[in-house]
């Protein structure tokens, strides 16, 4: 175990230098990292929001209004569907997943399952077919259900949620945030770090809006403060509440929807000097909102926002360019923030923010001041311990724990990992961790001395002895922390991160480079006896 | 040449004397902790039970008796004001709102109105906001990775030693974990994340110890063939003194600074550690040594040769 090998000696010293070199641009001045090339200055740790400050928030998808669409959406298809085929019905009831039919006559009830049946989407298969319906028609009857398969129920959750990750990005990366960090969580969450933002309230603010839109007729003949919106219309509220007409009756009947948009941008009527947001249709809605507004000249046109009416305009002449105005008592920061949801497109359903972490920047710069602190005193004390009770062998150990924190620095920055608050604490405890080993062979040593054995044979057996406890001892731990790291969230995951490579590290540094540096002094001190 | 020795080296201190009184203190202390862990139960901190932390600093000294006052008023709940490091520092907690995940954050928004409106100048320097089913599977992670680390460690020591070390190792660990969480909840520090983190950094740290004591009898069971158990052990844990001691002191010193320093998160961690690293040095000798004696008397040799060849039951690496 005392032979080292002139390559074995190579790349030791190898691993410690290169350790060093990768663990460096984590200590340059910005100005000394822009000479240098960029792969090499990349390689830095990434800090944590808890230390560089910023936002964490975690965003639920409403799985149930997902589902709620489809099944309204489902009830108008069926009435329409049915109306078509001559299937007469007392009544189509909404349920959590589907919809039940009561028929006038039981003896249509093929018809009406045929007819309902029609109404499935396809799911799956490939280009060659091969898919299933997401509908089960079943009848009993006079009643009629249609419920949403199990399949289908996973299929639209899937595709809620990667279109809101979708939205959510094109939203955030408006708002000209920095490096942010989306990502799908379980089955209906999002995952948003938002570094150096210290109020997220905006962000907050535009993922919070639906900012699903509508243009719709205004049902002139009733009244909104009766109370009871008349088949097929709906009574909302204006978006503000300082408006002469709080109320509106309008239109089920979606005219131009807002996924035809194409643009829209903020910006001044020159006139009155108001914020406005201009937009433009595709073709599609172009044509539409050409064709609604040239047979409804002088009625009023509502603009709808997630079921609040921004506003509703009367139609003075058609509008055949395809491009309109929202006005609607806009600030300017309204106007902009109205511009970037209708640029970004409608989520699929609403979004909740269900926990939220924000910590200000000087928060975090405090707490890298005091990390640091504590690992330098930490470091300091552990080796004055260690020279105390070993001297030069101590000394070594100290050598091979500041080696040890290098390497823990430099497998993070090459690995890109991120080192948090938590993170800092693991690098403390595996100083004293990682000294273990030392002590375990050099109490080993002492004894192998006081049986009599010589030089060289002391700290053979003292190493050789020590070896499988040292291994047995630290595996402990690092199954701990794995569990930790698989289990465990955010800031805590990266203690579990710094334990890890500092134990595992520490079995390099502790046994192999100590192991070194004594024999090399061995064989050139030449000592009568050990300085333990 | 001057060497501190935590003990002298030909220390030879009869442990197994005390064995009743070790094991009897210790259970008393587990019971003790468990029942404290029902009445009055642990201070469930935010990452388990919901609600909000805000963290500000005021421009002068905060006046917390005015600020309880207008939090109060915002009609919150019980709204708990800390001062920490400096008397400009304020930690608020609220509990968690009623309702669905969402109502936390209206709350933490008020909060923060509230404070730029009331004490111009406050900086909020942190916001942590937990509805309800985040802290409802946070605290389900948490007690599934205490529960998946002991079973981990309970076949890791399984297949490396006999059942009774085995045994002895588990029941120990066991005996610790529950005077941890009886030390939080004797405290009153939050337990959070943070917690899980640390009982499992104890675990690990309480298992190194007894595998360095535990490899030590088994060792000395080879050598000494006719001592008897309680003498060896007695033996084993004095050679491994130095060790024991040392190893906690040197972990002792490096966790030391983030009690002092660790800031409000983390300085609960570094004192609940020092805690745990105390109990896990005595727990090896005064518990998980008499466990092996008591179970181990005329079991552990049958396996090995009378003739004092290679015991066939001890693999080593």
């Amino acid at each position: 175990m005392l032979y080292f090998p002139r390559w074995k000696i190579f790349l030791i010293v190898a691993i410690c230098v290169l350790g060093t070199i990768l663990t460096l641009p984590n200590f340059l001045s910005r100005e000394t990292l822009a000479a240098l090339p960029n792969w090499y200055a990349h390689n830095r740790v990434n800090l944590g929001l808890d230390l560089r400050g910023g936002s964490h928030l975690l965003l639920e998808v409403d799985m149930g209004a997902v589902i709620r669409d489809r099944v309204e959406g489902l009830v108008d298809s069926a009435r329409t569907q049915l109306r078509n085929d001559n299937v007469g019905y007392t009544a189509i009831n909404a349920g959590d997943r589907g919809i039940t039919v009561q028929l006038r006559d039981p003896a249509q009830a093929e018809t009406a399952v045929r007819a309902l049946r029609q109404l499935a989407n396809t799911i799956g298969g490939g280009p060659l077919g091969g898919g299933q319906p997401d509908l089960e028609v079943t009848s009993g009857g006079v009643v009629v259900t249609a419920r949403l398969s199990e399949i289908a129920l996973r299929e639209r959750a899937t595709q809620a949620i990667e279109q809101s990750i979708e939205i959510v990005r094109r939203r955030i990366d408006e708002t000209g945030v920095n490096e942010p960090t989306i990502a799908r969580q379980g089955s209906d969450r999002i995952l948003v770090q938002l570094p150096g933002v210290e109020d997220p309230d905006r962000v907050k603010r535009l993922l919070g809006t639906t900012a699903k839109m509508t243009f719709r007729l205004v049902d002139m003949n009733a009244d909104p403060s009766a109370g009871r919106a008349p088949p097929g219309t709906d009574i909302l509220p204006s978006s503000e509440s300082g408006r002469a007409q709080t109320a509106y009756v309008i239109r089920k009947k979606v005219e131009v929807d807002g996924a035809n948009l194409t643009n829209a941008t903020a910006g001044s009527n020159p006139q009155t000097g108001e914020w406005v947001v201009n937009f433009e249709f595709d073709s599609i809605g172009a044509r539409r909102f050409a064709d609604v507004t040239r047979a409804n000249v002088g009625r009023p046109f509502a603009i709808v926002l997630d079921n609040k009416v921004i506003s509703a305009p009367v139609i003075r002449e058609p509008i055949t360019g395809g491009r309109g105005q929202i006005s609607g008592n806009f600030t300017a920061a309204d106007a902009n923030d109205l511009a970037v949801l209708l640029r970004a497109g409608a989520l699929p359903a609403p979004l909740k923010v269900i926990e939220e972490r924000t910590v200000g920047p000087d928060l975090g710069a405090d707490s890298i001041r005091a990390g640091l602190m504590a690992v330098g005193i930490g470091f300091v004390l552990v080796c004055v311990y260690m020279i105390a009770a070993y001297g030069l062998f101590g000394a070594f150990a100290c050598f091979a724990l500041l080696v040890n924190t290098v390497l823990t620095l430099a497998a993070l920055s090459l690995l890109q990992a991120t080192l948090t608050l938590p993170g800092i604490a693991g690098i403390l405890l595996s100083l004293g961790l990682a000294v273990d080993a030392n002590i375990l062979i050099n109490e080993r040593v002492r004894e192998e001395t006081k049986k009599g054995r010589g030089v060289f044979g002391s700290v053979e057996a003292g190493f050789s002895r020590a070896y499988s406890t040292i291994v047995d001892a630290n595996l402990t731990t690092a199954i701990k922390m794995a569990i930790l790291f698989v289990l465990g969230t955010g800031a805590i995951k990266g203690f579990a991160v710094t334990i890890t490579f500092g134990i595992l590290i520490s079995l390099f540094t502790a046994t192999v480079l100590v192991r070194l540096m004594m024999v090399s002094w061995l064989r050139k001190a030449r000592p009568a006896a050990l300085p333990v | 040449m001057f060497r501190l020795r935590l003990v002298p080296d030909n220390t030879n201190i009869q442990f197994m004397r005390g064995r009743h009184a070790g094991l009897i203190v210790s259970a008393f202390l587990s019971i003790a902790s468990v029942v404290l862990f029902f009445y009055p139960g642990l201070n469930y901190g935010i990452d388990f039970r919901g609600g909000i932390v805000i963290e500000a600093r005021t421009p002068q000294a905060a006046d917390f008796a005015s600020l309880r006052h207008t939090l109060g008023q915002l009609n919150l709940g019980q709204v708990a004001l800390q001062e920490f490091g400096s008397p400009q520092d304020v930690l608020i907690r609220l509990e968690r709102q009623p309702g669905d995940d969402a109502a936390q954050q209206v709350a933490a928004d008020k909060v923060r109105a509230t404070l730029a409106q009331e004490i111009p100048g406050t900086t909020v320097r942190r916001v942590e906001a937990v509805g309800a089913s985040v802290s409802g599977e946070l605290f389900f992670n948490g007690m599934l990775a205490l529960g998946l680390a002991l079973l981990a460690m309970l076949v890791y020591i399984w297949f490396r030693f006999e059942w009774q070390f085995g045994l002895g190792a588990i029941v120990t660990l066991l005996l610790d974990v529950t005077k941890v969480v009886g030390f939080y909840a004797i405290t009153g520090m939050q337990f959070n994340l943070t917690a899980i983190a640390a009982i499992l950094t104890i675990m690990g740290y309480s298992t190194n110890d007894k595998v360095v004591v535990y490899d030590r009898m088994r060792e000395n069971l080879r050598i000494y063939k006719k001592m008897p158990l309680r003498e060896l052990i007695d033996r084993s844990i004095n050679e491994t003194l130095n060790r024991t001691l040392g190893t906690s002191m040197s972990t002792l010193l490096s966790i030391l600074p983030l009690a002092f320093f660790g800031g409000e998160a983390l300085q609960d961690f570094g004192i609940v550690l020092i805690f745990g690293i105390f109990l896990a040095t005595s727990s090896s000798i005064f518990i998980a040594a008499p466990i092996l004696l008591f179970l181990g008397e005329n079991r552990l040799r049958r396996n090995a040769p009378a003739d004092g060849a290679a015991p066939a039951a001890n693999p080593t690496p």
